[in-house]
């Protein structure tokens, strides 16, 4: 298989990078539609599939200027969008002991003190491409549910639009960020089944039966794998 | 942008026969049986695609034609013009790469008392390890034991793993996902509070740990945190180009370069861990990656020149379930986990033709001879072949919403495109997914280089021939943190020598004397050429590598 092509006779269509007017093919991303008018991105890229956050972005159209946000690896171009990149933008992360914190919605707020300014515009929920329910999270942040912020932003990338656009300038990512580690390190707890297992390796129960797999052939051990019991649903 | 009526057909063939696929078991093809399968499909297996070293430590080992030009370059430098009497950074541990391996290193290794640096080509937290969605194995359930993980990760690559490795690998591993909760990782756990478990491919009993199918988003985001909460110092988008020995031909530190500027940065350390992860950006073979966009092979570059081994770099795993379908996602991973659930992998019929949960490299050359051999693939408008994936089948055998709350990402991923997992299957095909192979490193993590410790996707002999699912994840964790420990108490007693780039001029050397300066390119190659570029003025040349009205995705 090849990189894949389409013909070369892929309709081509007008798009404005930072301003100036480009023509590029149909069925090309906003990322992969920069490249194709030769930018090498450096900045505003990673994971080119939905998880790494690295290429959250803003567009609007000739005509229409209601901003749009979206990942720029995943959203098709359209006739007459107007893109431009976002490459870093700058966020508050304090430097924190998660271990020596309390799991509340107190312990947030002298971490990040500013997020009571929060007066519910929603428009960091308007700029999630993941469509999270930002302003769901920190109003349960606010009333220290950090079950239920783990539960409404776990989808989160951490791409910084909420941030970027908040107008108080909250940074409800990493508030989010913070309590789902609150949630997970101190209102959770690793299961007995775990921690009894981390004590039986340590006490070489194990040992013995993997050393003597290594001293197996490969017809032995071809024979033990195949009888070896598997659990089906 | 839903099906083409064409496609529609068969998936209408699909739904058909799904009532009575849900108990239809397929058999699974024992281990004696693999080889002629993979021999006739694989691409590991196309002998067009590999040749041999010419030169370096692996000289006369086969290995993939896009990683030998690569391993085979010229440097970026001429040691003549570089400066090392003042460096920069003076540490004890320089950390290569800031994905889970290197995140991890770089935590351990500043808990056991050393000063760290973390040096990374993109942001902290770009990685693969970020698009690692099924989950981490860690034999931790009263049914499961960790020798019976010993006893699958060495079947599913065929017993050519390092045995030692693996013993490393599964005894660490429950301890790997306790650490991970302890800094704050939340793992998707049963209404009585033990973990929820699921099998993935190869694996006997249910063991794959996930956080929905975010699980390594959710561990780099929290280690990325943790990283920034202590301090520790990181320097972004500064990939190393060259790695700095001692006049003792110990590993001394590195020559990075600033990506916006091409500042040269140079940094001593006393103890260098490479974390530097996979290759799919080389896109061999001229296939489509799952890798992040840095994923160029970098670390296997520089510590090859600076003479050190390579291992079982002959095999790159090709992740059998990737999108295929719609074109703008081509080659992005479906997670394995999708099959872990129930899932079924059915041909242009509707009719299975092999276990979901096969091997990775079984299944991915059970679908390649479905479309070629026996032409029982679905052809896409831009001519893309891929056969589907069954996601209905989940909610069916398990009950609705099942979909939803197991893989959201997946769900989100093709929504976007107007495809609604939960009642329509996915088109897949293999894509490249994995480097198996790579820096030959001990249990502890140390390299047969003195003071170059690896860990994660970089280093090799974990995995053999084909690595298990949730078992990178695993890598990462295992064997980050153990070259962290290992490297922290290595410099307690380190003493460096003065620092060198003689291993450069010395390789440079070796490439005249074998006649490939000129035919081989310039390594480590840092990004790959995604830029069309009809005609660039600073150097005069005309660089069209992609034709008028062409696109190259993903």
């Amino acid at each position: 298989m090849s990189q894949t092509e389409t013909k070369p006779t892929a309709k081509l269509i007008d798009i404005y990078l930072m301003g100036k007017k480009y023509k590029v093919p149909e069925g090309l991303t906003i990322m992969t539609a920069m490249e194709y008018c030769g930018y090498r991105l450096i900045r505003g890229v990673g994971c080119r599939s939905a998880f790494c956050g690295a290429c959250g972005t803003v567009y609007n159209f000739k005509g229409d200027p209601a901003l749009r946000f979206a990942l720029a690896c995943q959203k098709l171009i359209e006739p007459d969008m107007c893109l431009t990149q976002i490459p870093f933008f700058p966020a508050s992360k304090p430097s924190y002991d998660i271990n020596k914190m309390e799991p509340t919605g107190d312990q947030l707020l002298k971490i990040y003190p500013d997020f009571i300014k929060c007066f519910g515009c929603n428009t960091c929920t308007k700029a999630c491409p993941q469509d999270i329910d930002v302003i769901g999270y920190m109003s349960a942040a606010i009333r220290g549910n950090l079950k239920e912020v783990t539960e409404k932003s776990f989808d989160c990338l951490m791409c910084g639009l909420c941030a970027a656009r908040c107008a108080q300038g909250l940074v409800p990512y990493n508030i989010a960020l913070l309590s789902r580690r609150l949630y997970a390190k101190h209102l959770t707890k690793v299961p007995e089944h775990t921690t009894k297992r981390i004590a039986e390796i340590n006490a070489g129960k194990y040992d013995a039966e993997i050393h003597e797999m290594q001293k197996m052939n490969v017809e032995q051990l071809t024979k033990k794998y195949n009888e070896r019991k598997i659990h089906e649903d | 942008m839903p099906y083409p009526s064409y496609m529609q057909e068969s998936v209408n063939k699909v739904a058909a026969t799904r009532e009575r696929r849900l108990h239809e078991e397929m058999k699974r093809i024992p281990v004696q049986e693999r080889q002629p399968v993979l021999n006739g499909f694989h691409p590991d297996f196309i002998k067009s695609g590999m040749r041999e070293l010419l030169v370096g430590p692996n000289k006369g080992s086969r290995t993939p034609n896009e990683l030998a030009d690569l391993l085979e370059g010229n440097s970026r430098i001429d040691p003549a013009k570089i400066n090392l009497d003042k460096p920069d950074f003076d540490v004890d541990v320089l950390v290569l790469g800031a994905g889970g391996a290197g995140g991890a290193a770089a935590l351990i290794a500043q808990e056991n008392g050393a000063n760290v640096l973390i040096a990374t080509k993109l942001r902290l937290g770009d990685a693969n390890t970020v698009g690692a969605q099924g989950g981490t194995q860690a034999a931790d359930r009263p049914d499961d034991s960790p020798s019976l993980h010993y006893l699958d990760t060495m079947g599913g690559a065929r017993f050519t793993n390092n045995v030692k490795l693996v013993e490393a690998l599964v005894k660490d591993a429950p301890d790997a996902i306790a650490w991970l909760e302890s800094l704050g990782v939340s793992w998707d756990k049963n209404p009585d509070g033990s973990y929820h478990e699921v099998a993935l491919a190869g694996e006997a009993v249910p063991r794959c740990h996930c956080a929905k199918d975010y699980t390594g988003m959710e561990c780099m985001r929290v280690v990325r945190d943790e990283i920034r909460c202590r301090n520790i110092n990181h320097i972004e988008f500064a990939p190393a180009i060259e790695l700095i020995l001692d006049d003792k031909g110990h590993a001394a530190g590195a020559v990075m370069v600033n990506l916006e500027t091409n500042e040269i940065t140079i940094v001593k350390a006393k103890a260098v861990v490479m974390a530097t992860g996979g290759i799919g950006r080389l896109h061999v073979q001229g296939f489509p990656t799952t890798n992040h966009y840095g994923a160029t092979a970098d670390g296997l570059v520089m510590v090859y020149r600076a003479g050190c081994p390579l291992v079982d770099i002959d095999t790159m795993q090709y992740h059998p379930t990737c999108a295929a379908y719609p074109i703008a996602i081509l080659g992005q991973l479906v997670t394995e986990k999708v099959r872990g659930v129930g899932a079924q992998v059915v041909n242009i019929d509707g009719e299975q033709f092999a276990h979901p949960l096969e091997p990775r490299d079984m299944l991915a050359a059970c679908i390649i001879r479905e479309c070629t051999e026996r032409k029982k693939g679905i052809t896409t408008p831009t001519g893309q072949i891929g056969v589907w994936l069954d996601s209905p089948r989940i909610d069916m055998l398990h009950g609705k919403g099942t979909v939803e709350k197991e893989l959201p990402a997946m769900v989100r991923q093709f929504q976007r495109f107007g495809i609604d997992i939960t009642k329509e299957p996915m088109l897949i095909y293999p894509s490249l997914h994995y480097q198996n192979g790579g820096i030959k490193i001990e249990p502890d993590g140390a390299t047969p280089i003195p003071g170059l410790f690896a860990g994660g996707e970089c280093e090799g002999g974990v995995h053999g021939k084909n690595r298990l699912g949730g078992n990178s994840t695993l890598d990462i964790w295992v064997f980050g943190r153990r070259a962290g420990k290992s490297a922290a108490e290595y410099v307690k007693t380190a003493k460096t020598g003065k620092l060198t780039l003689n291993h450069v001029n010395k390789w440079q050397e070796e490439l005249k004397k074998a006649g490939l300066v000129a035919s081989r390119p310039i390594s480590p190659k840092i990004l790959p050429d995604y830029a069309r570029q009809p005609y660039d003025y600073l150097s005069g040349n005309v660089i069209d590598k992609l034709k008028p009205g062409s696109i190259k995705v993903a």
